[in-house]
């Protein structure tokens, strides 16, 4: 405990590198076993089965797919520009994996005499008692969701193909469009909590105070816009697959074409988590279970939503979908925004 | 370590911009644009500023250049063929070693070391610094605000009315 490396003790990068390798192993896990639930759940609402063989009640498939697609032949097509082909799957996972370094998923807990809170991008300050995280935490959010747009833009474009090309146009425009709604749609939170804090927000919300509660419609509307912009059911027309024949990731084979899907499923997660974490009181729950698990159940509960959502709803045709995002959305959130104000100026003070 | 963390990231922001002007294909161009950007957003963080960094990468990286990359990908310019004339080289390069030298020479004079402003790292860290850029913001810097959020919404009108015939 008293080595210092750098003028912070060892357990202070024990415990930074310990929690990267736990949230980042627990997501990769849920990203896995996330394909497998949706296609049972899925299945049982139309009443079928879903996987069945590959272990007891197919619990192994996901392991399967992987071994498949990791053994699959890797084909580049001989037009596509390479550089950008290749580096795309990349450019769509990396940011989807690591907006989690901002989430809280628990207490601080203490470990050897050390305390630790359960984010990545936090320390806990001995002297003053308390927790720092990155105080720009939601926008760093926001960051890295804008920069997901790049790998399904890069491989629509870098595949050299028609059906690609729009796949790859119709997400941006749709992602771009979303991403402002859903901005706006946070902004309510943060003017309530007063602080860009992931850390802070969550503490405001102790007790059952969630900012679902006191904000409706930027809840609402900031799970619909995420759900558009991260491309699920009903606003997946960037793959549509019986029209541009699965969009962006046509020309995509093995584990390029898992890295989208990996990609995707990711993005489902940290969506899942975002909305958690802003909306329904981050790891706050009844004190007899720990924090992370709350935080977990939340998560997994609103990833059920979204595959509830899928199994029931068609999809969007492109220009309702833009009419939805920026004629409904849009200045629904602007007023949203403007009456958060008010009540804050006139009537909370 | 800190030295060594900005040496590396300095490191990958010239090599990145140094890709920006000899890429032959312009996408390519564009992702080291973006990469050139982040580099500048990790300083950012590297100087106690993650609000500047956040819109940085939101504003430039997130926003701006997937726009170019739009463009690009329309107009569909693959790789350049047309020759660069060599009076425009010779002509940008003793610019930007004018640039460079005067850079440079400014900063060896030291004139620009040693002051101090209000703003002190103990301020930010303990008032915040998204606290202190919107408290400047809207009271002393509101004149600016207001004529810059004017001179944005003159822009969109603009763009409608270019992009739209008849309204």
């Amino acid at each position: 405990m008293d080595t210092l490396i750098l003028g912070l003790p060892v357990a202070y990068y024990i415990a930074m590198v310990a929690k990267v390798l736990v949230a980042f192993v627990f997501v990769l896990l849920t990203v896995a076993y996330a394909t497998y639930a949706e296609r049972k759940i899925i299945g049982h609402m139309q009443v079928r089965l879903g996987p069945m063989r590959t272990g007891w009640h197919g619990l192994l498939q996901p392991i399967a797919d992987g071994v498949k697609l990791f053994f699959k032949e890797e084909i580049v097509p001989s037009q596509a520009s390479k550089f950008a082909f290749l580096i795309a799957p990349l450019v769509a996972l990396i940011p989807a994996f690591i907006s989690f370094a901002v989430i809280p998923f628990g207490d601080s807990v203490t470990i050897g005499g050390y305390t630790v809170p359960l984010q990545i991008a936090a320390y806990y300050d001995e002297a003053g008692k308390q927790v720092f995280d990155i105080n720009v935490g939601v926008l760093y959010i926001l960051a890295m969701a804008s920069l997901g747009v790049y790998g399904i833009v890069l491989a629509g474009w870098a595949s050299n193909s028609k059906y690609s090309l729009l796949g790859g146009l119709r997400s941006a425009a749709q992602m771009i469009s979303y991403e402002l709604a859903a901005g706006l749609a946070i902004i309510s939170v943060f003017m309530l909590s007063e602080s860009l804090s992931l850390h802070k927000i969550v503490a405001d919300q102790a007790g059952g105070a969630w900012y679902a509660f006191k904000q409706p419609f930027a809840f609402i509307i900031f799970f619909i816009c995420s759900l558009a912009e991260i491309n699920r059911t009903p606003f997946d027309l960037p793959e549509a697959e019986t029209e541009l024949v699965s969009g962006f990731c046509t020309e995509y084979s093995s584990m390029k074409y898992a890295m989208f899907f990996m990609a995707e499923y990711a993005n489902m997660i940290t969506v899942c988590a975002v909305t958690t974490t802003l909306f329904l009181g981050g790891w706050h729950g009844p004190a007899f279970l720990p924090g992370w698990f709350w935080f977990i159940a939340k998560v997994y509960f609103l990833i059920f939503l979204c595959m509830w959502i899928r199994a029931t709803y068609p999809r969007y045709r492109y220009d309702q979908l833009m009419r939805l995002g920026w004629k409904v959305f849009l200045p629904l959130t602007l007023v949203n925004v403007m009456a958060t104000g008010l009540w804050v100026m006139f009537i909370s003070k | 370590m800190e030295s060594l963390f900005f040496l590396v990231v300095a490191a990958v922001a010239i090599i990145s911009s140094i890709l920006v002007v000899t890429c032959k294909n312009p996408i390519n161009s564009a992702l080291s644009l973006v990469m050139t950007f982040f580099c500048l957003a990790t300083f950012y963080v590297m100087l106690d500023a993650p609000f500047m960094a956040a819109t940085q990468v939101i504003v430039y990286a997130g926003a701006i250049m997937v726009l170019i990359i739009f463009v690009i990908m329309l107009l569909n310019v693959r790789v350049e063929t047309v020759k660069r004339g060599t009076h425009a080289v010779i002509a940008g390069s003793a610019i930007g070693l004018f640039v460079l030298f005067q850079t440079v020479w400014f900063l060896m004079k030291g004139s620009m070391t040693g002051q101090v402003g209000t703003m002190t790292k103990e301020q930010i860290v303990s008032v915040g610094h998204v606290e202190l850029i919107g408290k400047a913001l809207f009271t002393d810097f509101l004149l600016p605000f207001e004529v810059t959020s004017v001179l944005l919404l003159a822009a969109i009108v603009g763009a409608v009315v270019l992009a739209k015939k008849k309204i």
